[in-house]
């Protein structure tokens, strides 16, 4: 199988600071590929030098198996949706979406019929003599997205597309872009910060932290099994116990991690395998489907517990802040983690 | 779906796209490309200029046979301080400044109106309104004043049926501000020079206090502050950076006019018709270019000064 | 920075402003009011009559038609120049930072923040220097120079405000320099090259100051009218010429702003 984008050692120097420092990545042909990371981690650079709006400053960068280090963007393979969705204010909806074709000299006849079925594909038929500022937020996303297929790339890149919507819309966009994906079998590239997004769209997910990448890995494996702790944080919440205490727990002295719901109030006889601290209640969160107690421990580190609301009564009422409290997990529940996985800071 | 096929660009080896590709490669040709022929306009054609100019501040002039020798010398720089060519740049200096102070006087108000009570089409009225007289022509606008301040001309219509000719009387009998007539007095010239550059002062003050944000006047009112305190404690120490960028423009203008001085007021000087005078009428080029600093360096001097206020935040 | 809808201009603020402008638009006015006036020789005020004979007087004078011809060609040739320039320096220094830039944009904007008279007789003194004899080429060569910041001020506001991802969407799907130039970029700064050519066409036409040094035995209207104020015998064409030189700089003012009004939102961002 041919890799739709390799970085082999991929850096992108801006003055003193390293956006990208030293990423390698393999994204295979066909996959949905989500860069994760807060603000400022190097994710959307590295989308930038996939694109050609950046070149790196070391390393190279393979597309489709080619080089494309020094190419234009317009050389490339490769059509980008932007997260301000860049639609150029001064064309209707069609004239956008037919911009692609119209400089690579498709004939008119033919483009405004390819970009007539583009915009029924993202169910905007009858938009095309709009301007874009007549269009809503979700709207103007969809002829983004047509405006990148319309010349079928086989990398297509998306760059926090969904972050101006609002969150109902974001929820429904995130099923059509991944129905979207399978359907067209061609590479998503999809940048955001958001990991509930990349989890639920993606086949893996790239996680970015200052420049470099800290595990790249299938969405299941990222939650159960997180090789650092900043992914362990940054990918859902997690009890991170460190120094002294993780010793004793665990038996090792790296930090480890354990969900708050894989953590559960004790009753009756400790089991095999199982860990058992004790603390004080310090508060309870209502959320909803679930509940969050947060125990003092002895040592001053803090521990959630998540507790499923499964009962149509609410069991919240049982227990009572500052009470003294135990709580248990399995030993194989916890995972143990490294500070960075290069090693390096 | 299945019908958008792919088309492949056949990769174009027209020569547009090949320059194109180049210029990609090669930002910095791409950036010379665009900077070269600004720069060599103003490089060549400008700055050579003013350095000509300069260097012919040390060329001779010769009183008796008018002519200019290429020997350099020091003698018109050091002629900037006789006596009399000194009444001249104070003469000009003091003009400038009262007309940057009397324009920001009658400016704020305007501007503290346009921005503060002033939204949608009333903002935009404001706006024409003030930009119109600004870019009116000049040499019109001074020739509107002419006929305003001629003898039997409306100002004295004004002045005679609302009984205000004592009023004009005693201030043009003030010695260093009046003059015979409105025309010819030093009080006339400077409304005339007041009246062309308020827009100048008008608008960088408009936009800085337009920059002021509500909730800061909000927070004033309620810690108390009365209006008037707001006002004094508030929105005029920020409104200074805009203020002091309008009055580089009134300071500067003023400075270096020669029309002006020329139209309305009393004989006399000023740097502008000076350096008119001695390149025209004298032909003295080498004095012309000497007198030509003094606007350049009290120019320099203000802006330095300025420049501390905030000005330049301000333009 | 807006007034909650309670708290009013008081009355003193209110007079000063609406006085102020006033101010601004009175000698405007009578320029135009003498235009008319029936009086062939006086600036007497209130004027006796009105009448329309001196606009034919004017137009037949081939001294005033021959001005207007002269300032027409400068200008337009002094725009043209000055968009040319204006669009090559704002389109270099819009974004990328290099060594010199500030320097750069400071060179720009010194023909018209030093008094006129400076750049009059510098390029006298050079003009003299190189044997050039003054005439309509010097007159222009004056005029594009302070013309081009005007056109530079529009043409950067409009690409700062013009959203970058344009021009890089534009590059993305497969255009390349010359046709994201041709297709994008030019369509969008098209108003505000319009509206800085407009504003330079009218300080041009105006100008005097700088003119009054490069001109030579060449009379533009603006040294017309000033050399007719001399001779009040000829006050009544005087006066219709000027309101014609009120009139063609003040019209593309208007131009301009309806050209760039609106300009708070950025050009193809999509956000709210």
């Amino acid at each position: 199988m041919t890799l739709a984008v390799q970085f082999t050692q991929v850096s992108r120097q801006f003055g003193d600071v390293k956006a990208v420092d030293r990423v390698s990545i393999d994204i295979q042909d066909g996959e949905f590929f989500s860069m994760l990371g807060p603000s400022g981690s190097g994710k959307t650079t590295c989308l930038r030098l996939i694109a050609g709006f950046e070149q790196p400053s070391a390393g190279s960068i393979r597309i489709h198996g080619e080089e494309a280090t020094g190419l234009a963007p317009y050389q490339r393979d490769v059509n980008t949706v932007f997260q301000d969705y860049a639609l150029f204010p001064h064309m209707n909806v069609r004239d956008n979406v037919a911009y692609g074709l119209k400089v690579k000299g498709v004939a008119k006849a033919e483009r405004i019929q390819r970009a007539n079925e583009a915009l029924e594909m993202v169910a905007l038929g009858g938009y095309g003599e709009r301007k874009p500022v007549q269009l809503s937020g979700g709207q103007r996303q969809r002829v983004a997205l047509a405006r990148a297929l319309v010349n079928r790339p086989r990398v297509l890149l998306l760059d926090e597309p969904l972050g101006a919507l609002d969150l109902k819309l974001r929820e429904q966009m995130q099923g059509e872009l991944k129905k979207l994906q399978r359907q067209l079998g061609i590479t998503f590239i999809f940048v955001t910060h958001d990991q509930t997004e990349a989890l639920s769209m993606s086949d893996r997910v790239a996680v970015f932290n200052k420049g470099r990448i800290e595990q790249v890995d299938t969405p299941r494996n990222l939650y159960m099994k997180p090789a650092t702790t900043f992914v362990a944080e940054f990918v859902g919440t997690s009890n991170v116990i460190r120094g002294e205490l993780a010793r004793e727990l665990s038996g090792y002295p790296q930090p480890f991690s354990i969900r708050p719901e894989h953590v559960r109030f004790a009753d009756g006889p400790l089991a095999s395998g199982e860990i058992e601290v004790h603390g004080l209640l310090h508060d309870i969160q209502y959320q909803g489907s679930a509940t969050r107690y947060e125990l003092k421990l002895a040592n001053g580190q803090t521990l959630n517990l998540s507790q499923a609301n499964t009962q149509w009564l609410d069991n919240t009422t049982q227990h009572q802040t500052g009470q003294p409290l135990s709580v248990r997990w399995a030993r194989e529940a916890m995972v143990t983690l490294h500070d960075t996985v290069s090693g390096e800071v | 779906m299945n019908t958008l096929a792919i088309t492949r660009t056949p990769a174009p080896g027209s020569p547009l796209r090949r320059f194109s590709n180049l210029l990609y490669r090669r930002p910095n040709l791409y950036l010379s490309m665009l900077l070269v022929p600004p720069l060599l306009w103003f490089g060549a054609i400008y700055l050579g200029s003013l350095l000509t100019l300069l260097w012919q501040g040390f060329y001779t002039f010769d009183d008796f046979t008018m002519a200019v020798t290429p020997d350099l010398t020091l003698a018109n720089f050091t002629a900037l301080f006789q006596p009399s060519n000194f009444d001249i740049i104070v003469r000009t200096l003091s003009m400038a400044i009262a007309v940057s102070i009397a324009s920001a006087i009658v400016a704020f108000p305007i501007a503290y109106y346009m921005a503060r009570y002033t939204r949608g089409k009333t903002k935009a009225f404001f706006y024409i309104a003030v930009m119109l007289p600004m870019w009116a022509s000049y040499i019109v606008k001074a020739y509107a004043w002419t006929l305003l301040l001629a003898k039997g001309g409306v100002a004295q219509w004004f002045v005679q049926h609302l009984g205000l000719g004592p009023v004009l009387q005693f201030v043009l009998g003030i010695p260093g501000v009046g003059g015979s007539t409105l025309s010819t007095s030093h009080l006339g010239r400077f409304l005339v020079f007041v009246y062309i550059w308020l827009p100048f002062m008008i608008l960088p003050i408009q936009a800085s206090l337009e920059r002021l944000p509500p909730s800061l006047l909000q927070a004033s009112a309620d810690l108390g502050a009365r209006p008037r305190q707001t006002l004094m404690q508030v929105i005029l120490p920020l409104s200074v950076p805009g203020i002091a960028a309008g009055s580089i423009f009134t300071f500067s203008l003023t400075l270096g006019d020669f029309i002006v001085p020329q139209l309305v007021g009393p004989p006399g000087y000023f740097v502008g018709s000076m350096v008119y005078a001695q390149q025209g009428a004298i032909g003295n080029m080498p004095m012309a270019a000497a007198f030509t600093l003094v606007p350049i360096v009290l120019i320099a001097i203000y802006l330095s000064i300025v420049k501390r206020l905030g000005a330049f935040d301000a333009l | 920075m807006h007034s909650d809808s309670q708290d009013r201009a008081s009355w003193g603020l209110r007079i000063a402003a609406w006085g102020g402008l006033v101010f601004l638009h009175f000698p405007i006015l009578i320029i135009f009011l003498y235009a008319f006036n029936t009086e062939d020789a006086a600036f007497s005020f209130p004027p006796k009559g009105l009448t329309l004979k001196w606009f034919s007087v004017a137009f037949s004078r081939p001294d005033v038609l021959e001005a207007i011809k002269l300032s027409l060609q400068i200008a337009a040739i002094a725009t043209l120049i000055a968009m040319v320039l204006g669009t090559l320096a704002s389109a270099a220094l819009y974004r990328r930072d290099f060594f010199g830039k500030q320097g750069i944009s400071l060179m720009l904007i010194l023909p018209i923040a030093l008094p006129g008279i400076i750049t009059g007789i510098a390029l006298l003194a050079t003009f003299k220097t190189l044997g050039i004899e003054p005439g309509m080429f010097t007159i222009v060569v004056g005029h594009a120079t302070f013309c081009v910041v005007i056109v530079y001020n529009n043409v950067i506001a409009r690409l700062r405000r013009t959203s970058h991802s344009l021009i890089e969407a534009s590059m993305d799907l497969g255009a390349d320099g010359w046709q994201t130039f041709r297709y994008i970029i030019l369509p969008n700064l098209g108003s505000a090259l319009l509206a800085g050519g407009m504003l330079a066409f009218a300080l041009s036409f105006d100008e005097i100051i700088v003119t009054t040094f490069t001109a030579g035995h060449e009379r533009t209207l603006p040294l017309w009218l000033l050399n007719q104020l001399s001779r009040p015998r000829d006050v009544p064409v005087t006066n219709v010429v000027a309101m014609l030189v009120m009139m063609v700089t003040m019209l593309p003012i208007l131009g301009a702003y309806y050209l760039t009004r609106g300009g708070e939102s950025v050009a193809g961002s999509g956000g709210k």
